[in-house]
């Protein structure tokens, strides 16, 4: 989607409904083992410095929650004694911190110039064809679209650092390089069969 | 400590004779995984074990005799930044490992974490005792989750064996180092902003001088950043001896350097090189193999996105030992750090992105101002409101909507963000903006006619699509 199309963000946000991708994760809530964990990655940081742990706590919530609900930044606010406000202010800075919920299997394509010389942009296309999500709902104010059976969610991205080896695709933590369209089909059916 | 002939590579990653492996000596090696074991048989952490014999100010003038210049991109020398720290500081001194690898067409500290991250433990240990840092920081970006959980694992092996914690190989020194993990920010390689992140606030880079992190850095005390490279090549300097580091490669960015390619080549890839030993031709054509079959060399960008793109074609002055000027192209620069600067643009971090006749500029512009325009972090207006407006020109020129004097608005634009911004990514965007609407203006030209972009872009129409354009 070019810059020239692009909606209305504060019109996508009120619009957002809640994502298919939900019910593959557990909902936020704050359990003794999360405080535990919590508390050993404040021990990380020099004392006093709890506010360095605000990105490790997202990720914590992030990898087994999915995303970042407003509950969860009430408690990571808490937790290393800053502000909700100061909070929303990093989750809404970092691509990598997503609002929204990401399907069962969160699919990232890289587009950056090196995997769109090997072909990167063709390949967003195909993936978002092939597990049935419309590219044109992927927008600067809502990067990633989930299907509607909540199994996949597709997000363009940046630069994943292996350009001579492009175009790369990350399926939740695995990268996959040197993808083509037999490649992505046989990794499609290899997750579909997995879930 | 094996010879390099007796190590073999898995297929298709061997190294080209030309190349010299020292730091990606054991990446894609048969048999050699990212454990303690694998390192320590290789010969690993002995170097730890000279250094730790040593006085920090010793290994300083070591790694300052070496000339050994930071990779991250700005080629400053590591062993000068690390004699910033202020004289009688009493504050507690940071080394963050600058592990935010993000640089599009750069692509080197991602093997090095993945498959060796011992070595980079080993040289970051070296550089914390050599500036007698405790509390060191691995920032990780966000896109290496499988390299976290390994470092995580690297560095608990390293406790274990006391090369790290508490009474180092029984020095009476203590290191802590940790793992901090990004969120896919581009402006968190700045090291400003890398600081500001780690801090917990948002990552705007802070504005430099007088106050470099050296001297006011994480939490206000003395930090130094260097980069995953640069601190493997630290362990190379301790192993060699400053002298021997030097006498390698060319004499004012000694050592190895490692070069990623990506675009098109028939071999893209890594190569590690001995500095300016090898020239862009010689790379491109005999490591690489050449363009693809049937094409030709058009455009190289030499250091990474934000380095000015080359044309292949383009004739540049070169100076012989006696003074006499010849002519030359892209192809007969050394690849070492300043050769290339002398042609406008910069060898940066080491990614060399190629492009070849069957590539529209205009487009390859598009997609460099949609990196810059997302990535930017909004703290300066220039960057901020100048990268979408930069996006929106490029766009309007591919899609064959502009005027002829879009293209020089679109310059215009980059040249009010050049230099008004207060971290170097406002040098980054407008750069690649500058060199290719002034390399390549034809191209952007010949898209004003609005038939020209409905055509697909090809060699044969490039020629005829010159001369079509609404000047006529």
């Amino acid at each position: 989607m070019t810059m020239t199309e692009q909606p209305d963000v504060i019109e996508v946000l009120a619009e957002a409904k809640p994502s298919p991708g939900e019910k593959y994760y557990p909902p936020f809530e704050v359990t003794p083992e999360l405080t535990e964990k919590a508390k050993e990655y404040i021990a990380m940081y020099p004392e006093g410095k709890e506010l360095s742990a605000v990105l490790p706590l997202i990720h914590l919530v992030q990898e087994k929650h999915g995303f970042i609900c407003p509950q969860s930044v009430l408690w990571i606010a808490e937790t290393c004694r800053s502000t909700p406000i100061h909070v929303q202010g990093i989750v809404s800075f970092y691509p990598g911190i997503r609002t929204r919920c990401p399907g069962k299997w969160h699919i990232r394509v890289c587009h950056t110039i090196a995997c769109a010389l090997s072909g990167g942009e063709e390949l967003l296309t195909y993936i978002c064809e092939k597990i049935g999500v419309d590219p044109k709902t992927m927008t600067d104010a809502e990067p990633m679209a989930v299907s509607e059976d909540g199994l996949w969610s597709i997000e363009a991205v940046e630069c994943l650092a292996n350009c001579g080896f492009g175009p790369n695709i990350m399926i939740n933590d695995t990268l996959y390089s040197q993808m083509d369209r037999a490649k992505v089909d046989a990794l499609v059916a290899e997750y579909s069969k997995k879930a | 400590m094996k010879a390099m002939s007796e190590i073999t590579y898995k297929p298709g990653r061997e190294p080209h004779s030309r190349e010299t492996r020292r730091i990606f000596r054991n990446i894609d090696r048969v048999g050699y995984n990212p454990s303690i074991e694998c390192f320590i048989e290789d010969g690993g952490y002995e170097t730890l074990k000279k250094a730790v014999a040593m006085e920090p100010a010793a290994i300083i003038d070591e790694v300052k005799k070496s000339g050994l210049r930071g990779r991250g991109g700005a080629g400053f020398p590591t062993g000068v930044k690390w004699t910033f720290i202020p004289k009688g500081n009493t504050k507690p001194v940071y080394l963050v490992c600058n592990c935010d690898e993000s640089e599009p067409g750069t692509f080197k500290d991602r093997f090095i974490v993945h498959q060796d991250p011992h070595q980079l433990i080993e040289g970051m240990i070296i550089a914390c005792y050599a500036v007698q840092a405790h509390y060191a920081i691995i920032y990780m970006r966000e896109e290496f989750p499988e390299a976290a959980e390994i470092v995580r694992k690297a560095l608990a092996e390293a406790e274990e064996r006391n090369f790290l914690g508490k009474n180092i190989l029984g020095s009476g020194y203590d290191l802590k180092i940790i793992l901090h993990r990004g969120a896919g920010a581009y402006i968190c390689g700045e090291e400003t902003g890398l600081i500001n992140s780690i801090e917990g606030v948002r990552p705007y880079p802070r504005i430099k001088p007088p106050f470099f992190p050296a001297a006011i850095g994480l939490y206000g005390c003395p930090t130094i950043v260097n980069n995953v490279e640069s601190l493997c090549q630290v362990r190379q300097v301790l192993m060699r001896g400053g002298e021997a580091y030097a006498a390698d490669g060319s004499t004012r960015s000694p050592g190895t350097r490692i070069i990623g390619v990506s675009g098109d080549v028939q071999r893209p890839g890594y190569y590690e090189i001995i500095s300016g030993s090898i020239t862009y031709g010689e790379l491109l054509y005999d490591l690489c193999g050449g363009p693809k079959p049937g094409r030709t060399f058009k455009a190289i960008i030499p250091g990474g996105a934000s380095a000015k793109v080359m044309r292949c074609d383009e004739v540049l002055k070169g100076r012989n030992p006696d003074g006499s000027v010849r002519k030359m192209t892209i192809f007969d620069v050394p690849m070492d750090l300043d050769s290339i600067a002398q042609h406008g643009s910069m060898s940066g971090s080491g990614g060399v992105i190629v492009m070849d006749d069957s590539r529209s500029m205009p487009e390859m512009l598009r997609n460099l101002n949609r990196f810059f325009a997302w990535e930017s972090c909004g703290q300066c207006t220039p960057c901020r409101e100048g990268n979408p407006w930069m996006l929106k020109l490029s766009t309007r020129i591919c899609e064959g909507k502009a005027a002829p004097e879009d293209v020089d608005l679109l310059k215009s634009v980059a040249d009010n963000i050049c230099g008004r911004t207060v971290c170097a990514f406002g040098e980054a965007c407008s750069w690649p903006v500058q060199a290719f609407t002034t390399k390549f203006r034809e191209e952007f030209l010949a898209l004003t006619k609005p038939i020209n972009a409905l055509k697909p872009h090809n060699p044969e129409t490039a020629e005829a699509r010159k001369y079509l354009t609404r000047e006529d």
